[in-house]
């Protein structure tokens, strides 16, 4: 078993205007993960360091930082997997606006979310009012239904981190549960149009660096981001398709004459 | 020292909490038209309803079709040792089944059985596999499906917010008063019903899988806008927490686990839970391991095995066998899936997708792997049975105006809640009460508000920030819950609680003389320091009904009191705030079960 040690957390202390590191010392035993560490450091010396968290079991995500520069669930980060032989960074997700501290303004997704169309199943059709649904059906959707809103995946990526595209670009995050909204055995809304023009799945260039961060471990881009592509171009970059709308408008046309 | 400002915001309904309950409500509320806000300590999707994992009960007989309202009303009845509120057992097992189709029709994607039904696990103290479930993570299926239902509602979310009192006007309610994190601003809720739907009071012990969100607020706003708690003593200790390492004590392993197989065993390699059998389920437990296997396989023709027993009895199992010295090394008992792969073929994948949020906790959190190695578990503080008094019927509490509903609310679980029964009672009860705050606000237009009550709990609240000595917060919280652990913990004695009625006095003191630097803006230090007072209440409660109901039952074990006594079989505990400020305790007569629900307990055996 290895021997109670002293370890130093250098942590990101500021709001929106200004910030800057400042170093912590406190004591790690066997097994503690890193937002231990920082209660640790709440209880003995910053009262009022400001970070998020609810489960402390990675079931949440509420609790997502920058550790030594890696997005992170702090509750599930173990110090020993971690590089302690220089202090520790600990720092808030940098692709939101600060709020405290730890603590960022992630409201942004939120709105995200509430643009994008709610779930429309068909009618039910099974004798008993309800439905019938196949396990394997239901499992493609339950793997994006995993996530945890941490954000890691939103805070990774470069179209919102390093070219801020919050306006045009929803996020890996949105891709998910434009993914588990398409998939859903029961639904029927038509999202594709918003997928393209209001989500803009086209600044995604598959870099996967989502996928590597994901806590759940939902293959982001192989299994949502790339299928919705593929919807996309075929609905409406493929020419065949394009020739078979103009078609049909045509017919359709001259049907009404 | 000024006045503090206040925002104020108005609505015809309020909900306090938004987990299940708090949403269910909301989203019942707001289908009528009115105007429904929802206040929330954390991000929306956030609450501990997100950690429930195994499952939500409710009698479809999709697997076993023998099952009906009848059955569970019955199971329910004897885990609750028959200190539930009937009717409130009875509307559960009614609607439970619709509240589980609502959810589908809502998005949610339930595990499937073989012709595409909603697919039900075993769960102990349940006659029939009942729990509709995802893998283990059905409370994140549930939340997020009323989440992203409910965003699209047109309701008022607060989140980050946190209520610090409850507003009257002439004995009924009329609002609430609280801050917001972010800024730490002060904000006033005018409504003429409120509905509470705060959760539990696992802060208060130091071993708990429960959140820092879980401070008994609801419980104490209630209580101190003279609402009565009932059944406080009744503190569930889940038998499964992990043990080691030592930063992840409590976190809850999923009784899933055993309803796939998983089997308690001590440091001498011995299923102990074959060795004490309660009485009331001799007739419904396996009698040697093999039948046990098969009833976890879908046999309907064998009994559950005694690791389904429910949670208070397996709770005290494990508590005897560490005490008696047959305990694992950091001072659990084992916990075995791996074993299934003794009886089948392909078991390690078998779990891994049966149970993927455990896999990874152990692989991450303590190095084990679930499918070759057993676990080491122990008790974890995990819910409290006890709450708001209310009606069976509104879920209106004794304020009028004032409704509760999910874990704060008292009745449904009587001495000891199955597992299952939770995330069933959030949307029952949250659609119940959600539906008669709507009724009660328009029958009761708008109440007026106390300015001086609001400026009184603004300036308290400001206090420890504007002292410049005092008492630490977190090393209070800290005293408080190691307390809580040895005193009132799952075994109890009189002088021990007593004893512990004295120690929250003092901390009480304490926690009236606190100081935390900083400022008002996203503070925990200041956060933690104004959520004492209702930990303060929580905890006497518990203390106080427990030393007295002088006896054994359920989730409340007296090691002075080792049986359950027939003096007490017929009473709740309730609590109240008396004119002095004293905190009063009475027991009150159950009332009579109608003849034809008596017949199905009757009937059921």
């Amino acid at each position: 078993m290895s021997e109670n040690r002293q370890v130093t957390f250098s942590v990101w202390r500021g709001n929106h205007q200004s910030g800057g590191f400042e170093n912590y010392h406190t004591e790690i035993s066997e097994g503690m993960v890193v937002l231990d560490a920082v209660h640790q450091i709440q209880a003995e010396s910053a009262p009022d360091l400001a970070c998020r968290w609810n489960c402390k079991a990675g079931k949440c995500g509420s609790c997502s930082a920058e550790v030594n520069g890696k997005p992170k669930l702090m509750c599930m980060t173990r110090i020993d997997t971690i590089d302690t032989s220089k202090p520790v960074t600990i720092e808030p997700m940098r692709s939101f606006p600060s709020v405290r501290d730890l603590v960022t303004d992630v409201s942004w997704n939120y709105r995200v979310k509430e643009s994008i169309k709610p779930f429309k199943p068909r009618k039910p059709d099974a004798e008993d009012g309800t439905w019938r649904m196949d396990q394997a059906d239901v499992e493609r959707v339950q793997e994006f239904r995993k996530c945890i809103e941490c954000f890691l995946c939103q805070d990774v990526c470069h179209v919102l981190r390093e070219h801020h595209k919050h306006g045009e670009f929803a996020g890996p995050r949105h891709f998910v549960y434009q993914a588990a909204l398409d998939m859903h055995p029961l639904d029927e809304e038509e999202r594709l149009a918003q997928v393209k023009d209001e989500n803009g799945i086209g600044y995604c260039n598959i870099t996967k660096c989502c996928t590597k961060v994901c806590p759940e471990h939902i293959t982001i881009t192989d299994n949502a981001i790339i299928p919705l592509k593929e919807r996309v171009n075929d609905e409406f970059y493929d020419p065949l398709t394009k020739l078979f709308k103009i078609f049909r408008a045509k017919r359709k046309a001259d049907r009404h004459d | 020292m000024g006045t503090p400002e206040c925002i104020t915001h108005e609505h015809e309904v309020l909900i306090i909490g938004a987990g299940g309950a708090g949403l269910r409500a909301a989203i019942e509320a707001a289908s009528t038209g009115v105007n429904v806000g929802v206040v929330c300590k954390s991000l929306l999707g956030k609450a501990h309803t997100v950690m429930a994992e195994g499952g939500m009960a409710a009698s479809m007989g999709n697997v076993d079709d023998r099952d009906n309202w009848r059955v569970h009303f019955s199971d329910t009845m004897r885990g609750g040792q028959y200190l539930n509120n009937w009717r409130m057992a009875q509307l559960h097992a009614q609607q439970a089944a619709d509240r589980v189709r609502e959810l589908e029709s809502w998005g949610a994607l339930f595990d499937r059985t073989r012709d595409g039904k909603i697919l039900q696990r075993n769960f102990g103290g349940h006659k029939y596999p009942r729990l509709a479930h995802v893998g283990d993570r059905t409370g994140l299926e549930m939340i997020r499906t009323l989440q992203d239902h409910g965003i699209h509602q047109g309701i008022k979310f607060y989140m980050e917010y946190t209520v610090l009192e409850l507003l009257t006007d002439g004995g009924r309610i009329a609002g609430a008063v609280g801050y917001d994190r972010e800024k730490g601003r002060f904000h006033v809720w005018k409504a003429p019903a409120i509905v509470m739907a705060t959760g539990g009071i696992g802060r208060a012990f130091k071993i708990t899988s429960n959140s820092w969100e879980y401070t008994g607020d609801g419980h104490a706003l209630a209580y101190r806008a003279g609402a009565e708690l009932k059944d406080m003593e009744f503190v569930q200790f889940h038998p499964t927490g992990m043990v080691w390492p030592p930063s992840v004590r409590g976190i809850l392993v999923t009784e899933g686990v055993r309803g796939e197989g998983g089997v308690l065993r001590n440091s001498e390699g011995r299923r102990f839970m074959f060795d004490d059998i309660p009485d009331l389920y001799k007739d419904q437990t396996a009698t040697d391991p093999e039948e046990g296997w098969r009833y976890v396989t879908g046999d309907k023709n064998a009994m559950r095995p005694p690791e389904l027993l429910t949670r208070d009895h397996v709770a005290r199992c494990i508590v005897r066998e560490i005490r008696e010295g047959r305990g694992s090394p950091h001072g659990g008992v084992y916990l075995d899936i791996a074993w299934i792969k003794e009886k089948m073929g392909k078991a390690e994948a078998h779990i891994r997708k049966k149970l993927p949020s455990m896999y990874h906790q152990f692989k991450q959190l303590a190095g084990v792997d679930i499918t070759k190695d057993a676990m080491e578990v122990g008790p974890t503080t995990h819910y409290a049975m006890g709450g708001v008094n209310v009606d069976g019927e509104t879920q209106m509490s004794t304020v009028p105006g004032l409704f509760a509903c999910g874990e704060v609310a008292a009745g449904l679980h009587g001495a000891n809640r199955l597992g299952g029964n939770s995330l069933s009672d959030l949307v029952v009860f949250g659609k119940l009460a959600g539906e008669h705050a709507v009724k009660w606000a328009q029958a009761h237009p708008t109440p007026t508000l106390d300015q001086g009550q609001i400026q009184g709990v603004c300036r308290a609240a400001l206090e420890p920030l504007e002292r410049d000595t005092g008492e630490s917060p977190y090393e209070i919280q800290s005293s408080l819950q190691e307390m809580m652990q040895a005193k009132v913990g799952i075994v109890r004695t009189e002088s021990e609680m007593e004893q512990a009625v004295v120690s929250i006095a003092a901390l009480k003191t304490k926690a009236a003389n606190t100081s935390v630097p900083g400022n008002i803006e996203y503070n925990p230090g200041w956060h933690t320091a104004v959520d004492l007072p209702n930990l303060m209440v929580v905890s006497e409660a518990v203390a106080r009904c427990g030393m007295d109901r002088k006896e054994s039952r359920g989730a409340h074990f007296r090691e002075d009191h080792p049986s359950k006594e027939p003096s007490h079989a017929n009473h709740n505990t309730i609590v109240s705030r008396g004119g002095d400020g004293e905190m009063k305790v009475e027991r009150r007569t159950i009332p009579k079960m109608p003849d034809d629900l008596a017949g199905i307990i009757k009937e059921m055996g």
